[in-house]
């Protein structure tokens, strides 16, 4: 190895350790100042560690004194739900798609392509109009509805249903299996892989959805995380932000735990999302 | 009261049931297909198709909140609308604060990504999983948490400005000046979008075979030479990908502005999606979708230039 080599190789590091610093570096102010008294950041705004790293007032004020603990709640059953019904409507329609002849097919391809391209700023105002007429104005139902079966999802599905040979979807039908019996017990079972991208994208996607909840989201039982957060940040006066940085805390880590696990998946998911 | 049931009994009892009445509830190939493309279907239909279609008649109505519960009675209005959203100086402002957006953000973080993307493909195998997760960590990062965040690090006196001072500058009011808030917002938007444009870019990479590279430094070319004229050439689909993704993105930019300056000072951070969420909060309905429109037809030229322009050459 020639010198140039090594001296390339070290500013390469460089380079890379200093944007790596960059991106971690609003994390880190999270994190130091969800650990900030109020009395701390009156006294000197600008610094950046705390004087301990043991005072959890910010997350016991959070969670007993403020709504913050319902919004958890409410961001939860929207995430569960949305992930749970993606996972099997998107499987679904993503067999039908890649290994059911039907006629209307290619059509229906194209609906998916057309619900995967659409910008939501384009869909929201109309989609509030339905979800008037429906009922839906402030309830996690109507914040669910439009996410139940995201183009994505059924889009991931079909792509990942047409590597699976279909020798073994004719060996079950000529063994006598019914059209779900081949769906449930034969398909679903082989498509682990794909259930945890999608998994994966949909709670990402219920999780940190923001414009649609605010919209449909209107008195205090219904917000979730990000809409109760973003409108206490709007409402508090300049200098509260040892709670709001705890309350950012609590909506970054369960996704920032998942991606310490599962990044395969999250990378494998936008990689694909790129292919459509 | 419990229900008692063994394992091995259930099992025993309900295979060649289960399967017995599965074949006989189901219907043929076809009727089981649309039966399985249903959800998505009405979901679909509900969500996207149908809002789709009120979307481009309503623009043509004088539709208001009062409106609401009776969208038959509106009256129609055809293209008055788009004369009043498109004459309007505020729409106009968030337009031009758009195009500034698209502008410097689409190069700039495209340029960081492809950077970056290279330093990660130039063969530092072991840390490159390490790298690739931390400069990601910030696309799946929640908005509002980061807004919030960056919010606190660009006040007056917060960690930014103070550490400016310690080097004996002197920071300005981020985001109570207009075109620093505007820089603010575009950092926030970057910081945000670079870790996309660095995975795909890192994929295209990958998919350039090894001896396309060694060929060309057999020949003796310099590292960036190679880059321009190699590499830059078979990433062209790449290229044209990331292009249409972060071009849709910025056009749409709406979280960031409205987190971190609420479109302020003076509507100078403004963003048309953001002119019409605000339209829309006004009760104006038909002037949201009319800008809404006006949004979704801008996207759409640009992404049939880009396209075209782009377009890999046969």
């Amino acid at each position: 190895m020639n010198r140039l080599h090594v001296v390339r190789a070290s500013g390469l590091y460089l380079a890379l350790c200093l944007v790596s610093a960059l991106m971690l570096l609003p994390f880190a102010w999270v994190v130091f100042g969800s650990f900030k008294t109020q009395g701390e950041f009156t006294a000197n705004p600008g610094g950046w560690l705390p004087e301990s790293f043991a005072n959890l007032q910010n997350f016991v004020v959070l969670f007993t004194e403020e709504a913050f603990g319902g919004f958890l709640v409410n961001s939860i059953i929207v995430s569960a739900v949305t992930v749970l019904a993606n996972v099997l409507f998107c499987s679904m329609a993503g067999y039908a798609l890649a290994k059911l002849p039907f006629r209307g097919r290619g059509l229906l391809m194209g609906c998916v392509l057309v619900a995967m391209t659409v910008p939501y700023v384009a869909l929201f105002v109309p989609q509030f109009l339905i979800t008037v007429q429906l009922g839906l104005v402030n309830t996690l139902a109507g914040i669910i509805a439009p996410m139940l079966v995201m183009p994505l999802g059924v889009f991931i599905m079909r792509q990942f249903a047409l590597s699976i040979p279909d020798e073994l979807l004719e060996a079950a039908r000529i063994d006598g299996a019914g059209e779900f019996g081949i769906f449930f017990r034969i398909f679903l079972p082989l498509l682990g892989p794909a259930i945890a991208t999608v998994s994966i994208f949909t709670f990402l996607a219920s999780w940190n959805f923001f414009l649609w909840p605010l919209v449909v989201a209107q008195t205090e039982d219904v917000f979730t995380l990000p809409v109760g957060l973003a409108i206490a940040s709007q409402q508090a006066n300049t200098t509260a932000y040892g709670l709001l940085l705890a309350g950012a805390i609590v909506v970054l880590l369960p996704v920032l735990i998942l991606f310490l696990f599962l990044q395969r998946y999250f990378i494998q998911g936008i990689a694909t999302a790129g292919l459509k | 009261m419990t229900l008692e049931t063994t394992p091995a009994g259930v099992a025993a009892m309900s295979r060649p049931l289960r399967w017995g009445i599965l074949r006989r509830w189901t219907p043929g190939p076809t009727g089981v297909a649309w039966l399985f493309v249903m959800p998505f279907l009405v979901i679909f239909a509900v969500f996207t198709a149908v809002p789709a279609v009120m979307a481009v008649t309503l623009t043509m109505t004088d539709i208001g909140v009062a409106d609401l519960r009776d969208p038959l009675g509106v009256n129609f209005v055809f293209l008055d609308n788009f004369q009043a959203v498109l004459t309007a100086p505020a729409f106009l402002r968030s337009a031009l604060n758009t195009v500034v957006y698209v502008g410097i953000g689409v190069p700039v973080t495209m340029a960081i990504g492809f950077l970056l993307a290279l330093a990660l493909d130039s063969g530092i195998r072991r840390a490159r999983p390490v790298f690739r997760a931390v400069i990601y960590l910030p696309v799946i990062a929640n908005i509002v948490a980061a807004a919030i965040v960056w919010q606190y690090a660009f006040t007056l006196n917060g960690p930014i400005n103070s550490f400016l001072a310690d080097l004996g500058i002197a920071g300005p009011n981020w985001l109570g000046t207009p075109t620093t808030a505007m820089i603010v917002v575009l950092l926030l938007t970057i910081w945000r979008t670079t870790g996309t444009c660095m995975v795909l870019f890192l994929a295209g990479l990958q998919a350039v075979p090894e001896e396309v590279h060694e060929a060309a430094s057999l020949d003796g070319a310099g590292y960036w030479r190679r880059v321009f004229q190699m590499t830059l050439p078979l990433l062209r689909p790449t290229t044209l990908l990331v292009t249409v993704l972060m071009s849709v993105m910025f056009l749409n930019i709406f979280e960031e502005p409205f987190l971190l300056t609420e479109g302020g000072p003076l509507g100078s951070t403004k963003s048309v999606a953001q002119w019409v969420y605000e339209q829309f909060g006004f009760g104006n309905i038909a002037n949201a979708m009319t800008g809404s429109i006006v949004l979704l037809l801008g996207v759409l030229i640009v992404c049939v230039v880009q396209l075209r322009v782009l377009r890999p050459k046969q």
